[in-house]
């Protein structure tokens, strides 16, 4: 295999690729959202339970790429525990991340967290494939936002 | 003008199936010089370009250019003809009956478009029925749902069978006296399957139906003569021919194109305006309003004759070839299935493999410099009763050979290996 695609698909992407964590629904999640690439048809739902102001519960289900997978699976990983503007603070730093944007520094437990997800930022190199690392987390803002029955789409 | 000549082919060349050979096509794409490496496997999203089309839209430019039918100058005048020379060459290339019958529309998708708001508006109503196809892309699809919406007609569909084919059986039993129109692939774009249009012509036209044949990928493969398929609209994109992008053909019947009103307004398309009447053109430049992509034309003309000059029977026959060299080659990879195309495939192979999604797969054949399609190819219906989310697929081309193909299977392996 090429160096760069080895960049792309880190062992830690095929892992979750075909592992994913987190893949199944919550029966009485107090927040959910779909979200729906229009691109390659693909598909996730993500599942919430809020206390208050806290996420004590996330997964998702859907079908998709290894990376829309792997994205999804690291996400319910790292967003259990935090806050809801934690959560928000993780999403704009990835997408700054994975798009090529300007990130703010994170405060240093978030920091780890985001290192975490460090290895999906080689979609930056495939432009094409950007959107497959971020439908999952346009699926947990919609979520947040109180959902609706439109999925959120990544276009 | 630059004009096409005749290939002398070397007897004792070694050459591959379809009497010519790709490797020294490659070098007349200039594409190919300036990507070494590089496995082209998406004409049927679009077709590369030869020299022989992208110069001559550069010496038009140069030398000939003016606006077409108003000018009085001679610039004018030179222009003109090579427009008109252009629509001669497409009327040939599909064997119409006449030069009016040919409209220079963008594509495919404005000529089916055009068909639907002019012809479909003219002549359907309530109660009417159009009949398409499980096979058709979204363009042969979205514009009759949208006149439906409007006018209150049925769209009905006829499904396929269990291979993935045209179910002639179930065509006929949808065709009713209530049919006016069939609107049908001549060859599936998502799959590959090809339809026996003959036929579906003659079961159409015995319920008084009248049928629009969206010969996109047929075009570029098959020998179409319209009136041996008896069909009665017949649309293509330049593009997927070897030519530019933003000009495509409507065929139609004189008479029936005639009959039709007015699609949009402005210059080229009237005699006479006053504001309170506007007196219309004949055919075909009543349907091209505004001043056309003349140089597009011109372009497209050069690719006709790019592939009259290969011969349409040597193309068909390399294309069928090297389908079936595909099939046998991708078939032999342990867990990939290939998408059901029915009884005759042709140039297309779209299939899915166990365990690795399309996107996945074709971002790692990109690193293998094979370029293919993944996704739903603008057929999501057809890909949803078959059963995929999404395919990957690889279209061929006079410029694809077999080690293409062989090209192709080791970075699915590749992928295969690195995702399961």
């Amino acid at each position: 295999m090429t160096d760069d695609l080895r960049e792309l698909y880190q062992d830690i992407i095929l892992d979750h690729g075909r592992r994913p964590r987190n893949f199944r629904p919550i029966e009485h999640a107090t927040h959910t959202a779909q979200g729906y690439n229009p691109l390659c048809g693909d598909r996730v739902t993500v599942f919430l339970t809020l206390d208050g102001d806290r996420i004590t519960d996330v997964s998702f289900q859907g079908r998709g790429c290894a990376i829309s997978t792997a994205a999804a699976s690291l996400m319910t990983e790292v967003l259990k525990g935090k806050s809801v503007e934690e959560a928000r603070e993780l999403f704009a730093h990835f997408h700054a991340r994975v798009t090529g944007g300007e990130d703010k520094p994170l405060p240093e437990p978030l920091a780890e967290e985001m290192e975490r997800l460090e290895p999906l930022t080689g979609v930056k190199a495939y432009p094409a494939r950007v959107k497959c690392a971020t439908l999952s987390w346009h699926a947990l803002e919609a979520a947040l936002k109180g959902g609706g029955d439109a999925p959120v789409k990544t276009e | 003008m630059t004009t096409a000549s005749p290939r002398i082919v070397d007897p004792a060349s070694d050459r591959l199936p379809g009497g010519f050979d790709p490797r020294r096509l490659r070098t007349e794409f200039p594409i190919f010089a300036n990507n070494p490496g590089l496995v082209f496997l998406d004409s049927g999203a679009s077709a590369q370009k030869p020299a022989s089309v992208i110069d001559q839209i550069a010496d038009y430019y140069r030398t000939d250019y003016a606006n077409v039918h108003r000018g009085v100058y001679h610039l004018s005048a030179r222009s003109t003809e090579l427009f008109e020379a252009a629509r001669v060459k497409a009327q040939r290339f599909l064997n119409a009956a006449d030069p009016r019958e040919i409209v220079f529309v963008r594509g495919a998708t404005e000529a089916i478009n055009l068909v639907a708001q002019s012809w479909g508006a003219a002549f359907l109503e309530a109660g009417d029925e159009v009949l398409i196809s499980e096979l058709e892309h979204h363009s042969n699809i979205v514009p009759w749902q949208l006149l439906r919406d409007r006018l209150g007609f049925r769209l009905v569909v006829a499904p396929i069978d269990a291979t993935g084919g045209l179910d002639l059986a179930a065509f006929a039993a949808h065709l009713s006296p209530r049919t006016r129109l069939v609107a049908i692939t001549h060859l599936a774009n998502a799959t590959g399957a090809l339809v026996p249009v003959e036929t579906v012509v003659e079961l159409a036209h015995r319920v008084g139906a009248r049928v629009l044949v969206d010969g996109c990928q047929a075009a570029p493969r098959l020998d179409v003569d319209v009136q041996a398929l008896g069909c009665d609209f017949y649309v293509f994109s330049g593009h997927k021919t070897y030519g530019p992008t933003g000009i495509g053909v409507l065929w139609g019947r004189h008479e029936l194109l005639a009959a039709m009103p007015p699609w949009q307004g402005g210059g080229e398309m009237i005699l006479n305006v006053t504001f309170e009447k506007t007196v219309y053109q004949e055919p075909p430049h009543r349907f091209e309003a505004g001043t056309p992509d003349i140089s597009g034309a011109i372009g497209l003309g050069t690719a006709l004759d790019f592939i009259e000059s290969l011969g349409r029977a040597n193309i068909l026959e390399h294309e069928e070839a090297l389908t079936g060299y595909g099939v046998d080659r991708l078939s032999r990879i342990e867990g990939l299935r290939l998408v059901g195309a029915g009884q005759r495939r042709l140039g297309i192979l779209s299939f899915d493999l166990e365990g690795v999604h399309p996107h996945d797969l074709a971002t790692v054949l990109d690193r293998h410099h094979v370029a293919v399609r993944a996704g739903h190819h603008c057929a999501q219906p057809l890909l949803e009763k078959l059963g995929y989310p999404a395919t990957t697929r690889a279209s061929l081309g006079v410029y694809n050979d077999e080690a293409d193909i062989d090209k192709l299977a080791a970075a699915i392996e590749a992928a295969r290996e690195m995702f399961t």
